[in-house]
Order: C-alpha cells, then structure tokens, then sequence
C-alpha cells in the first residue's frame, strides 16, 4: 500500500512537472520580448507595436510566419522609432481577446490580429480603447471609415489566383487541372474561382477538378484527405492540382511528388518550405504578402498618416502574385511573359476577376463570345 | 479502373483506423474502456516522424509504438491500479498527447504544428497480381496496410484460441471468477491496455510515415474514436473490426468521389460516411453485447 501511494506521489509530480514545462514553453518568448521591451521604453518615447498570431502561432510557414517577418524587417527599419512584442494564443486560441486587451492597457499603440478570426474581438476590443489603432489582416468589419481607429487589411487572393490558373493551364498537358480547397467558406472559394477563371481565360475547354476536404476548420489540418483528394484528381488526368488549404496541402504536395506532377503552393512560396526532394513537383505558389501589409501599416503610422478603413492589396500593390525562385524559374521561364502580360491587363483593368461563383458565371460566359 | 482505385483509397483510409480498432478489441475485451486511444494515435503520429527523421522508417514506427505504449502504461496505472474512472483517464491522456506533442515538436523542430518531411518505409508491388484492373490496388502498397491485415486473424486466433486470449477474456466477463481460478487479473488488463497503445501508436506513425509522410497537428482527426465505433460494430472481434474498419473506409473514400455541383449539396456529400454507418448500425448488424465487465474498475476483495 505504502508502495502505491508512492507511486501515486510521484506520478502526480510528473503530471504537474509536465504541465510546468508546457506553461513555461509557451510564455518563454513573450516573456523574454517584454523584457527588452521594457529596457528599450525607459530610453525614450517610441511607438509601442503589438502583434497576435493566429493559431497555429510562429513556425507555420506561411501566413504567422508572414506577418512576424514584416514586423521584424519594420523593427529593423524603424529601429529607433518603435519597438514591437508579440503575443501568441494558447492551442484553441480563446485567449485571443485577452491578449488584446493586455496589449491595449500596456499602452501599445498600434495591434495587429493575425487572421479574419480575430474579427469580432478586435471589434469588440477597439471600442474600449478609442485611442489605440489596431489592424486586422484578413478581416473585414463593417462600417469604418478613415477616422475609425482599425484598419482591415484585405488581400486580392482571387487575383493571384488568377495568375497561377493561368499557369496551371498553359503548363498542363492533358487539358486537365485541379484544386483542392481547405474549409468550404466563401474566402477560399475566392482562391478557387481565380483559379478557375485563370485557367478558363487560357483555355476555354479546359477540365477543372475542384474539391473541399471539410466545413470546419479542421480542414485545414488534414493531410491525409488532402492527398486522397489530390490522388485522384491526378488518377483522373490533372497533371497540376492548387491547393488552398493550411497544412493539409503537405497532402497535396505529397501526393503531386509521388504521382511526378505539378502542385501550386499558397501563402508564402512553397518551394521554398518543402523538403528539397519535393521542389521540381512544385510549379509556383500564390503568395500572399501579409508582411508587405504589416510593413506597410506600421510605416504609415511611424509616418504620421495611419488611416482606419480598409486597405486591399491586389496584384498592384504588390500584395499578391505567384512566386519565382531558383528551384523554378526554368519551369516557368516559358510562360512567364504571358503571365505578366495577363498581370498587366488585371491591373489595368483590362480583365475584372471574379469574387464569387455568380461572377465567375458572368466571367465564362463573355470568354464564349 | 476507378473500381480499383476507390476500393485502393478505401484501404488506405481503413487501415489506421483498422489498427487502432484490432487494440481497441484487447483492451475492450479485458475489460478497460481506453478512449485515450486518439491521443495514443496522436503521439503514435508525432513519435514516430521523429524517429523517422532521425534514424529512419524502421526506427520511427518502433518508437512509435514504444510511445503508444507509453501513453498505455499511463492508462494502465491510473485505471487498473489506481481504478480511477476510465474515461476521466482517457480524456486526460487525449490532452496529454495533445499538449505534450505540440511542446516536443517546438523544442525539437522549432515548429509548433508541423514536421519536416519524413521518409517511410519503401513500397511494394505483390506480385502476380499485377495486372490491368488490379494494378491500383497491389502496386506500391505500404508493408504496413498488409501488416495490418495480417493482423486481423493473428489477434482472432490470439484472443479466441490460445491460453492467454482465454485468460484476456475471462478477466473482461467476469474479473471476480478469475481472480478465483488463480488467473492475475491485473497482469492480463496490463496486457490489454498496452497492446492496445502499441497498435495506437503504430496506426498513428502509419498516418505520418506511410500516408502523408510528415507530421502535422491534429492530422489522426478523430480516427481514434472512430476505431472505438469500428470495434463496437465488429461486436468486440478482430473480424468484426476489419468489415467495421473497411465499411468506413469506403465510405470515406466514396465521399471524395461524388462530384459537387449536381443535386447533391456539399454538407450532404461529407455526411456520407455518417449516414451510411448509421445504416448499417441500424440494419445489419446482430445485437452486439460488450464484455460483461467492461469498463468496471477489478478491486481485489470486494467490500
């Protein structure tokens, strides 16, 4: 009996040492970035710059990753005028709001929420604190204007998009391309209906696959469906499949590595992040510039002309666009000149790029004249 | 052709699921409910890309297995040891793993959610089956979907014909009689609830290795309870399990291959796999009858 209460003792201890361990990860970096912050206020009256991740937090590769790097490059340029932290959120991210609000009453003046899911919070969050800004990348709040104190930075994804259907259908040979989205909500039906215009707008005959792996946000966690999906739209004679889908396009990626097709990447440039054996399956990526717009948000205000409202980075701003690197620029070097060409005419105006299923209806119909 | 590859894509969904239900069975029939068996697969996934990453397929799925059965152990102790309430103890190790996992993976990786890439194990072709119609289904096969199956009438035979099945399922009817007969009682829900965490982990380490080849954050999405459905189905045998396993499989495979667009809306199209269990829940299968002391904590000398 002695033995087991021992046992118990310490198996408890374990279980209370671990949870230790996981609190301590997570805060460690926050933790260390206050205290260089703290140091650096008491030299002068710089800007304070908060930012929240979204979840999934640094190290995804892609969209947090994005928005950390603009912050660091403004940190860097700006270094004598600001000074930034960053807060990420626990697993499920409830802690987004608090995190918010802990940033507002330590005096920030400037904070950005990373992903359309901090919508409501930051809605909530700047009526408290009418005089500090904040910025939400990826989400729209109704009814701001240039007074307001938030500003949503939206992004053209449909535009880039655009491009890599483009790219996608001038590269196919079998007359066949597919795509594969995340969450079935109309922000990713944006990437597709891009896609789809892209590739029509090349070849009018053109088959496009497009499948969703789920309703819920978990679908932008599941590899496994992803590379189901992805097989057999190559089993069925796509020979380049986009994904817009999280951490379940690996599953896209993987599966275009092993049937020796092509995968187009999101978000960030791919090519880039996967294990270099994957490179040559990987035509371009559509990049998404959220570190062009953290930037760029954060000068306006070191500049003295921050403004609430909305600001949307398209193809012109070059906030959008599709990716060329060392690892494949000799498998677009071809169809580039025409991809510019068409990038041209978006910006000009020449080509309107549909939003949603009913524009794309409109948009095929008047290629058929 | 498109026969073959669905019925091909039907397999590759089974067989994590088939795995996590055959331990699902062991531990069952000793009679430890062990829910705690998502978390088991999560750690199963995550364990074994490390051990990939670093010393190769083999050494992964090894440690994998060594960390289902690690988590086990846990439940084990907890449950058979220390009776805490079985469910209360799987939940727990659900989080565990969870948590656990996503701390592992930023100290060692330095990414919070996924893995680099990882190799698994080579493919193989079986031969002299390989010809027109049958070639999706036998060619560049993962050694451990035919591990799998092979595992299927390994664990009936074990479990309905060998001393030590007998003893697992005696424990599970009626723990009190056996412990009368000399049997340890302990010892043989030990044997279940680890059994059960090393065929967790594997299923887990399937999914990362041989399936995506990389680790990513809540890739088992619920496979794990959807075994513990698959071995309820199967009526608490191995054989069972498999039918369970594959009809979900299919189910899930057929799902990705009815087109959108048509009379059928989207949210209908992901809840086939559902509806078609709830149909066959409710038509085919026999009355089902769970061991007798299933998920009842064995203390020695009764109050």
């Amino acid at each position: 009996m002695k033995a087991r209460k021992i046992l118990a003792a310490s198996l408890v201890l374990l279980l209370i040492m671990a949870m230790l361990a996981g609190c301590s990860n997570q805060s460690n970096q926050p933790q260390e970035q206050q205290n260089q912050g703290a140091q650096e206020s008491q030299s002068g009256e710089k800007l304070k710059i908060g930012l929240v991740f979204d979840v999934g937090g640094r190290g995804d590769l892609s969209f947090n990753d994005s928005a950390y790097a603009g912050l660091e490059r403004a940190a860097k340029d700006f270094a004598d005028k600001i000074e930034v932290d960053y807060k990420e959120p626990s697993e499920g991210g409830q802690d987004r709001e608090q995190l918010l609000r802990l940033l507002a009453e330590n005096g920030f003046d400037l904070i950005f929420g990373v992903g359309f899911l901090f919508t409501e919070h930051i809605q909530k969050v700047a009526q408290e604190f009418p005089d500090v800004k904040f910025a939400l990348i990826d989400g729209a709040i109704d009814g701001l204007d240039e007074n307001s104190n938030i500003a949503c930075l939206l992004f053209k994804e449909h535009e880039g998009s655009f491009l890599v259907g483009a790219a996608a259908a001038m590269k196919s040979k079998t007359g066949k391309i597919g795509f594969v989205g995340g969450m079935k909500t109309p922000i990713i039906e944006r990437f597709e209906v891009g896609y789809m215009a892209g590739a029509k707008y090349i070849d009018p005959k053109i088959t496009v696959y497009s499948d969703y792996i789920g309703t819920t946000g978990d679908a932008f966690k599941d590899p496994v469906t992803g590379k189901e999906l992805a097989l057999k739209q190559f089993k069925a004679g796509a020979d380049v499949v986009y994904h817009a889908s999280g951490a379940s396009g690996v599953g896209v990626i993987e599966a275009a590595t092993l049937e020796k097709k092509f995968a187009i990447g999101v978000d960030s440039d791919q090519s880039l992040t996967v294990d270099p054996s994957q490179r040559p399956y990987i035509l371009t990526s559509m990049v998404k510039a959220v570190d062009v717009a953290v930037y760029e948000t954060i000068k306006s205000l070191v500049e003295g002309n921050f403004k609430g409202g909305y600001r949307i980075f398209g193809l012109a701003e070059n906030g959008v666009g599709y990716a060329v690197n060392d690892y494949n620029k000799d498998m677009i070097s071809d169809i580039q000149p025409k991809l510019e060409e068409l990038k041209q005419k978006i910006i000009n105006g020449e080509i309107k790029v549909p939003m949603d299923k009913k524009e794309y209806e409109e948009f095929e119909k008047s290629l058929n004249k | 052709m498109f026969l073959a590859e669905l019925l091909a894509s039907s397999l590759r969904m089974a067989v994590p699921i088939l795995l996590t239900a055959l331990g699902a069975v062991f531990t069952e029939r000793a009679g430890v409910v062990n829910i705690g068996l998502e978390g088991m697969m999560i750690a199963g996934s995550f364990m074994g890309a490390l051990g990939s990453y670093y010393y190769g397929p083999y050494f992964g799925l090894l440690l994998a297995m060594i960390a289902g059965l690690f988590m086990a152990l846990i439940h084990a102790v907890n449950t058979v040891t220390f009776r805490v309430d079985q469910i209360v103890s799987g939940v727990a190790i659900n989080i565990l793993a969870y948590g656990g996992c996503r701390f592992l993976s930023l100290a060692i990786f330095k990414m919070a959610t996924t893995s680099p890439r990882v190799s698994g194990l080579p493919k193989i072709d079986i031969p002299g089956l390989n010809i027109g119609f049958l070639k999706p289904l036998v060619s560049g096969v993962s050694p451990v979907i035919i591990l799998a199956l092979l595992l299927v009438p390994v664990s009936s035979f074990i479990i309905n014909r060998t001393v030590f099945g007998l003893r697992l399922r005696s424990v599970g009817e009626n723990p009190l009689a056996a412990d009368t007969l000399g049997i340890d009682v302990f010892k043989m829900k030990y044997a279940g609830v680890l059994i059960s965490g090393a065929l967790a982990g594997l299923s887990g380490a399937y999914l990362a290795l041989e399936h995506t080849g990389m680790y990513v954050e809540g890739m088992t999405q619920g496979k794990g309870f959807i075994a513990l459905a698959a071995m309820i189905f199967g009526n608490w045998e191995p054989v069972g399990a498999l039918w369970a396993s594959l009809l979900f499989g299919f189910s899930e495979a057929l799902s990705f291959r009815v087109v959108e667009g048509g009379a059928i809306p989207y949210q209908f199209i992901k809840m086939i796999p559902y509806v078609l269990t709830l149909a066959v829940l409710t038509g085919v299968v026999k009355k089902s009858t769970a061991p007798a002391a299933d998920g009842v904590p064995y203390e020695r000398g009764l109050k």
